[in-house]
């Protein structure tokens, strides 16, 4: 059952051979007996769980079941759900119950989905390590020692240890990509605008999508039918005809050795320059031969701004993320300081004891980048290379059809060993940022094992819209190899 | 470019951020690393180029001017750190 | 030295829709406290914007209406600062690219006929309101206005006094009025206006230092406010001193501005397109067709008055000073027949001073358009005369009815018979011999004094102008 896909669990479900309750309840029974070690889950509330399996089991009872129905899903504690606390890891908001549902959590209860917890993350999802969150850092299944990657890093370790048949996250710089890679999952981020941000709390408006995180494509794809969608409440989500990604998995048998003929794989030259580790640059080389394998043609193609991306990213992200949190000030939800004089000190003192350091520093740089005088020197300038950014993947996207390379430079990291560094934490973000920038949906499936046995991330970006043609492109891949089936020793 | 410590307090001020001297000149510090990482967008001529606000180039769509809301303050308030009589309290405020 | 006084407006008109600018929360003056205030008002975290159409399609209006630029493409930004009022801890404004860009407002002044330019319009959301009664020492915040749509609407530096620029401030009020964007409501706060002031040598190009004044809720408030600001930066000037740019926020108990030193905190608003916001794009069609809906404008129905009903530019600039008061003689005109002018010094004269003095908006007015107009035609046809006819409206005022009925009720039926008149006039030309004698002798005051006797005689009820002519034909023979 641990390696079961999401298919096959909805199968037994609709079958009887398992309920909903008990699918549920064998992952309660796994979240306790991981999560004290890994702290990749933050709230777990067995008795709202167990009520929405109840009545996922009378859906399937009544014939109305939907392919998520009955699956209980990992939520990062990023999406505001009712009746829950929501916390976004930090101390702000420890104690936020929130009284309502995010577009994405109404999607997921609609279809009879169960949630399972919520799931610990970088505090408003800053950061690529799930350490800068209130509620200690989220530690890798595959080595306790290091970290899980960020800032999804809870929902990521939840699906490594099997405490969850999947799990939901945000992607604002790699923050879905990034952890899945270091723990050997797959992840997702859409186009921008096929997720909706309602309710979800946010980092950096232009940037964050939510996606799925799931040990295979064909799971993200099952997830991703129910996640994307128009929704009216939030003004970038894209009214377009819905897709059925699953559809979009098969290949036409006509050459069955070569599923993937025909696609055209963009390599950038700028993705395996100086940074990348050699373990991951073999795991990475060693997945696009399989990909050559199967059909594909390996494409040599340059983004030649894509070393600013990080650069531009760390004025937009945080100039977006100092407004975004200037909400936080103590008045009508959330942490007070319990000692203050006059109304300003009330603030200060709120948002001094409410942030965590890393949220402060980012609040800095965007105040700094956006205040009078600097503007244009930043803020503007960021923009225009954001530009620049994007017209390099329209230039690619002349001669290729996905563009594929490591997902992060490096394996897992140690606990603790970036956190006093935040530029090389930042630098981390080299191959994620630049999908974010210009709005593009990308992925990371696993592709094998790097130094220390740990897992090493194959990042897919395609062009708009071609969640589809990458999730396809996964599969096959994933249908003729078995990274992703493989489990952190310990979690059997 | 640098930042100096009254820019560093100053930053802290606008975004409301208590901030003690030592933490001023930790921040000084870090800030100053990022910065140096940031300016390497100045080797880039942008001269020409239009910024680019959205991951989509798409248009503002507009609701129907409709009441859809219902009053719910009794809910949004149970979670506040201080009310009285339906109002969120607050420090005085002094115009 | 002579100074000139140099005054530009800011005015926020809350834009008259059902729901908020972003959110689908109500917009009613006078609910319980925030229970107006929406997941999106109160700034929940993860909850986002959306633009209300109704509020774009009001910017569009008072756009076209003051011939101004709809930009076809316009950009919300964020205000960032920090207030309890304002949930979010940034306002969503228009800062770069106004949807409103430029037009003009004339403005009608005793002394003939200005033009006040405008800079801009633009799109924004209200704050909510801070209440200072004692919480044990605290405020308590009401965020039900958080979330309000506003056009705010900025002049050049274009007014010269104190009058020019309340003159101003009231036709924007009855624009946005007759538009039909904004309710107009200064005691709710729907339409507020800031002054900036300076003043400077005459003759001098260089504008001087200004201070912008702040809670000017009255035109009457406006015009105090902005004479005692001018005296005060005159004052000061004058002894040596200079004026500091600031906020200054009128007292009208003490009738006088006083600095707002909380405002003065270096302000850094760190202005930056909103991300949650796409690019507001306005199209030919919709600007076409929001055009073909705009009522016939105050100075298109001034310049129309004048033209085609002769009416005096002061008359026709009085009767569009509202949309009520315009509708309200075109009702009485249009029941008339014609009647421009008689109708005209009927309302400005005998219907406004009664409103006057009961302290009444036209639209409160006891008498209808259509009373009047019954008068007005019993006056036309000479049923009743200019005395009689007061008569009546003071009893239509009062509610006594209508013209025809409360004439024959009163008796107020004008004499024109000749022979009753003749009669009459035999009988005071007898009586007055004194008079008749010193008319003859050259003295035209004693007409006046035999006509004064012969409506006497038919108590007041005499047509005067056929009075005049038996009496001057009496006399001559």
């Amino acid at each position: 059952m641990l390696n079961a896909s999401l298919k096959q669990l909805s199968a037994l479900l609709a079958q009887k051979k398992l309920s909903s309750v008990e699918l549920t309840q064998f992952h309660l029974d796994r979240v306790a007996r991981f999560n004290p070690e890994l702290n990749a889950f933050l709230t777990v509330d067995a008795e709202r769980s167990l009520a929405q399996a109840r009545a996922a089991d009378a859906l399937i009872a009544a014939g109305k079941a939907q392919p998520l129905t009955g699956i209980p899903l990992a939520h990062k504690d990023i999406f505001c759900a009712k009746g829950w606390r929501t916390t976004c890891g930090s101390k702000m908001l420890a104690n936020f119950v929130s009284p309502y549902d995010a577009h994405v959590v109404e999607q997921l209860n609609a279809a009879g989905a169960v949630i399972l917890g919520k799931t610990n993350m970088d505090e408003f999802a800053m950061g690529s390590s799930s350490e800068t969150g209130f509620w200690g850092p989220v530690k890798n299944p595959w080595d306790p020692a290091r970290v899980a990657g960020g800032s999804s890093g809870g929902s990521a370790a939840a699906v490594a240890a099997r405490m969850a048949p999947a799990a939901i996250g945000t992607d604002t710089g790699g923050s879905i990509r990034q952890p899945a890679a270091l723990t050997g999952i797959s992840g997702l981020k859409p186009t921008y605008g096929v997720v909706s941000r309602y309710g979800m709390i946010a980092y950096a408006s232009s940037l964050d999508q939510g996606g799925p995180m799931a040990k295979s494509a064909e799971d993200l794809a099952l997830m991703l039918n129910v996640m994307a969608g128009f929704d009216a409440r939030d003004s970038t989500s894209l009214e377009r005809p819905a897709e059925d990604y699953t559809r979009a998995l098969e290949v036409s048998a006509t050459d069955s050795d070569k599923p993937l003929a025909g696609l055209r794989i963009g390599v950038p030259k700028e993705y395996f320059g100086d940074g990348l580790a050699v373990d991951v640059a073999v795991a990475v080389e060693a997945a696009l031969a399989q990909f050559e394998k199967l059909g594909a043609k390996r494409v040599a193609i340059s983004l030649p701004n894509s070393g600013l991306s990080v650069p531009a990213y760390y004025v937009i992200a945080p100039a977006e993320a100092s407004s975004n949190l200037s909400r936080f000030d103590g008045v009508r939800y959330g942490y007070r300081a319990p000692e203050y004089g006059d109304l300003a000190d009330m603030y200060r003192k709120t948002r001094a004891q409410g942030f965590g350091a890393e949220v402060k520093r980012r609040i800095l740089i965007g105040t700094y980048v956006l205040s009078h005088g600097y503007y244009d020197a930043y803020y503007l300038k960021a923009q225009k290379i954001r530009r620049l950014i994007a017209r390099d993947f329209t230039q690619a996207y002349k001669q290729c059809d996905l563009i594929m390379g490591p997902t992060s430079p490096s394996v897992a990291f140690g606990l603790d060993s970036m956190l006093s560094d935040p530029v090389q934490m930042y630098l981390l973000d080299i191959y994620t940022t630049a999908a974010n920038l210009a709005g593009l949906p990308a992925m990371s499936i696993p592709c094998g094992f790097g130094e220390g046995g740990l897992p090493v991330g194959l990042q897919l970006v395609g062009d708009y819209f071609a969640e589809g043609k990458m999730l396809r492109a996964a599969h096959q891949y994933q249908l003729a190899t078995d990274w992703h089936l493989r489990q952190p020793a310990g979690t059997e | 470019m640098s930042l100096s410590m009254p820019e560093v307090k100053r930053i802290a001020w606008l975004a409301r951020i208590e901030i003690s001297d030592a933490e001023a000149a930790a921040a000084q510090g870090q800030l100053n690393d990022i910065f140096k990482l940031i300016e390497q967008m100045q080797s880039v001529d942008t001269e020409g180029v239009e910024p680019m606000a959205h991951g989509q180039d798409v248009v503002q769509r507009l609701r129907e001017d409709r009441v859809t809301e219902i009053d719910q303050h009794a809910l949004y308030q149970s979670i506040a750190p201080q009310v009285e009589n339906g109002l969120y309290l607050v420090p005085k405020v002094i115009e | 030295m002579d100074w000139e006084t140099v005054i530009g407006i800011e005015t926020h008109a809350q834009l008259s829709t059902a729901s908020k600018i972003f959110s689908g929360a109500a917009t009613q003056f006078g609910a319980a406290p925030n229970v107006q205030a929406c997941a999106v008002d109160i700034a929940l975290p993860g909850v986002l914007p959306v633009l209300n159409q109704g509020a774009v399609e009001r910017a569009i209006r008072f756009g076209l209406a003051v011939g101004a630029d709809i930009n076809r493409r316009s950009v919300f930004a964020r205000k960032n600062y920090f207030y309890p009022d304002l949930p979010k801890g940034y306002q969503i404004s228009q800062y770069e690219l106004p949807v409103v860009q430029g037009g003009s407002l004339t403005v009608v002044l005793e002394e003939g006929v200005k033009t006040v330019r405008l800079t801009r319009a633009h799109l924004e959301e209200d704050a909510g309101k801070s209440l200072h009664e004692d919480f044990h020492g605290m405020s308590g915040i009401d965020l039900n206005r958080a979330g309000t749509p506003l056009l705010e609407i900025v002049t050049e530096p274009d007014m010269r006094s104190a009058e020019e620029a309340v003159a101003y401030a009231r036709a924007l009020h009855a624009l946005v009025r007759w538009i039909g964007i904004c309710d107009g409501n200064m005691q709710e706060g729907s339409f507020r206006c800031d002054a900036n002031v300076s003043v400077r040598p005459k003759g001098a190009e260089a504008l001087g230092t200004r201070s912008e004044i702040k809670n000017l809720n009255s035109f009457r408030f406006m015009e105090e406010a902005i004479n005692y600001e001018v005296r005060r930066q005159i004052e000061l000037l004058e002894d040596g001193g200079t004026v500091v740019q600031e906020t200054r926020l009128y007292d009208p108990d003490r009738k006088e501005t006083r600095s707002m030193r909380s405002k003065e905190d270096a302000h850094d608003y760190r202005y930056f397109p909103d991300p949650d916001l796409l690019p507001l794009a306005i199209s030919a069609e919709t600007i076409e067709s929001i055009r073909s809906g705009l009522p016939e404008l105050p100075q298109a129905k001034r310049d129309r008055y004048i033209r085609d009903h002769q009416l005096s530019a002061y008359d026709a600039g009085v009767l569009t000073s509202s949309r009520e008061v315009a509708d309200f003689y075109e009702d009485v005109i249009s029941a008339l027949g014609g009647g421009y002018k008689l109708a005209a010094t009927w309302i400005t004269g005998e219907l406004f001073g009664a409103l006057k003095r009961a302290g009444l908006e036209i639209s409160q007015s006891p008498l209808g358009s259509r009373q009047l107009a019954g008068l007005l035609q019993q006056l036309q046809d000479k049923v009743v005369n200019g005395k009689g006819a007061k008569e009546v409206f003071d009893a239509m005022w009062n509610g006594e009815g209508e013209a025809t009925a409360i004439i024959a009720a009163k008796g107020l039926k004008q004499i024109s018979d000749a022979g009753e008149l003749e009669q009459v006039i035999d009988g005071v030309l007898v009586a007055n011999p004194k008079s008749v004698e010193e008319y003859r002798a050259g003295k035209e005051k004693a007409f006046n004094a035999l006509v004064g006797q012969a409506m006497k005689a038919t108590r007041g009820k005499g047509n005067p102008a056929q009075i005049n002519e038996i009496l001057k034909k009496k006399l001559a023979g």
